[in-house]
């Protein structure tokens, strides 16, 4: 059960001709919880979505699934949580019908919502603590709320892996621990997980690794570093020297 | 209401009604990707059609369906690209086809009551072939925007997420430029090249203040769009106004009586709850009005 669901070699991504990613090699194994720390500008967000194909790389490869990005096929696999929703143009729409998006890659275009994907969406709201506000309009619910929306939405798909962009930025407490709570479901499971964060509170037990990205390379890659206080201790690896400007606490709550 | 027992009022009255419920069910997609003056930019370069269907002596309306998909088709490619550079090369395309469209006008034997009668609408003059055109085309694109509406809707609300999802997004997209094509050309005969727009978006603006969710939305707009272009041809008929001018003119008269009432309502609300108001949670953001 150690099959890789996501490799990159010396990825390489580049904005107008500025480096954001130099040189990444990264691989994460079936049932893995990997969280991408880092201050912002690291280009942490960069490299998730480098992996789901969102921004082209120049040099290197991804592979998911054992594919090669630009053959990968199988989007169903896959659970997409991005940092926020879009406001679109105000057009209201129900948490349901947001979270029914999710069942898209399975579905397809063409085939009309059966039993399987109404019952795929209710355990999805079911999850996240949001059954009670299915029919409420998106844009009537909490940041937080809203993110737990986004995080049914892509486990309607049933998906195998789950890629989060800072789920848990600007989130309140109660929704941060539903969040924690469906995450730890989800890797229950057997789910794998490769999240973006900013700092880790109540998600730090669910996380098996840890990938420090600074300036565009990995910096770390292992355990989860110790929250406040660890860079006193004698066996601390100090992954990130030039980070000055980072509060020592980063990574606890 | 004897004027209906003429077979044109007939004719105006039911390509009014088709185009009413056709182009809310597409316009709801563009508002919903902010992309509410599209139909104002196609329209513009469908005109640039209707000048070489006149010039050449072909139907103006098949010339203008081809023009405007390739308008249309290009807008796609310059969003799609990136918004930048967008907006001005949007604007060449806009006013170029303008400009084209009564350039082209000007040098055939059409007199100024054709041009004006692509510009603001025709609805009298519509024949039963270009019923026919209407009607099937109308319906198609009804069909269409409410059979895709779960990928549609996706890829507007979030593209991203739409393409991690593995939608065909590119091909989603040029549907619905492709569909904005048609729907404007079809509708240019009802309205107007420069108040189809109208029809396309007020109708959502307005079902959207009272709704809560897409379905419900489109469902409204589809049934404002009805009842603007009924009740805007009965007054046309009955007053001896501009048909185009008289069905918009209703549409946003349903616009600002739906946004009083509402605001009358709220007041009231909370007038008769005083007590629950202060506990109550957040107020909900207003939703955003998008105003054609």
């Amino acid at each position: 059960m150690t099959s890789p669901v996501i490799t990159i070699e010396h990825g390489v991504v580049g904005y107008d001709g500025r480096p954001v990613l130099r040189d990444i090699s990264l691989t994460v194994t079936a049932g893995e919880v990997v969280a991408i720390l880092g201050a912002n500008g690291s280009g942490k967000s960069t490299l998730i979505r480098a992996v789901l194909g969102l921004v082209p790389i120049s040099a290197g490869s991804v592979t998911l699934f054992d594919r090669p990005l630009r053959r990968f096929r199988q989007w169903a696999r896959i659970g997409y949580v991005p940092q926020r929703l879009g406001a679109g143009g105000g057009v209201p729409a129900t948490v349901r019908e947001v979270v029914a998006s999710g069942r898209l890659a399975r579905r397809g275009v063409l085939r009309p919502p059966g039993r399987a994907d109404r019952a795929a969406v209710n355990a999805a709201l079911g999850a996240v603590g949001l059954a009670d506000r299915a029919g409420d309009p998106v844009s009537t619910l909490s940041g937080g709320q809203q993110q737990r929306t986004l995080i049914a939405r892509a486990l309607a798909g049933q998906p195998e892996l789950l890629v989060l962009d800072e789920p848990t930025a600007g989130v309140d407490a109660a929704s941060q621990e539903a969040f924690a709570g469906a995450l730890r479901d989800f890797v229950a499971d057997g789910g794998t997980v490769l999240l973006v964060a900013h700092e880790l509170g109540p998600l730090r037990p669910v996380i098996s690794r840890a990938v420090v990205v600074h300036e565009g390379r990995i910096a770390h890659d292992g355990a989860v570093p110790d929250p406040a206080g660890h860079h006193a201790e004698p066996d601390h690896d100090h992954v990130h020297p030039h980070c000055y400007d980072e509060p020592a606490g980063l990574w606890s709550n | 209401m004897e004027l209906f027992q003429y077979p044109y009022m007939q004719r105006a009255l039911i390509g009014a009604l088709v185009i009413g419920l056709a182009a809310p069910a597409l316009g709801i997609y563009l508002v919903q990707r902010r992309l509410a003056l599209i139909g104002d930019g196609v329209g513009h370069v469908a005109l640039t059609g209707v000048g070489a269907g006149l010039l050449l002596n072909r139907s103006p309306v098949l010339v203008a369906v081809i023009a405007a998909t390739i308008g249309a088709i290009a807008i796609e490619i310059v969003r799609a690209r990136g918004r930048t550079s967008g907006d001005l090369a949007l604007a060449l395309l806009f006013y170029g086809g303008i400009a084209g469209g009564v350039l082209l006008v000007g040098l055939s034997d059409a007199t100024s009551a054709n041009l004006n009668a692509y510009l603001f609408g025709s609805l009298t003059t519509i024949s039963p072939a270009d019923l026919t055109t209407i009607a099937v085309l109308g319906a198609a694109i009804l069909v269409t925007m409410i059979a895709l509406r779960p990928a549609l809707f996706a890829v507007s609300h979030d593209e991203e997420y739409a393409r991690v999802s593995g939608l065909p997004v590119r091909t989603l997209n040029l549907l619905i430029a492709v569909a904005t094509a048609v729907t404007v050309t079809i509708a240019m005969r009802a309205v107007g090249v420069l108040l189809i727009s109208a029809l396309m978006v007020v109708p959502v603006a307005t079902a959207q203040q009272v709704t809560r969710g897409f379905r419900s939305t489109m469902a409204a707009a589809m049934a404002l769009g009805l009842f603007a272009a009924g009740s805007g041809v009965w007054v046309a008929a009955t007053a001896d106004t501009a048909p185009g001018a008289s069905v918009v003119l209703v549409a946003i008269a349903s616009f600002l009586v739906v946004a009083v009432a509402g605001a009358l309502w709220r007041v009231v609300r909370r007038r008769t709850t005083p007590t629950a108001a202060p506990t109550a949670a957040p107020t909900p953001e207003p939703h955003e009005v998008v105003l054609g």
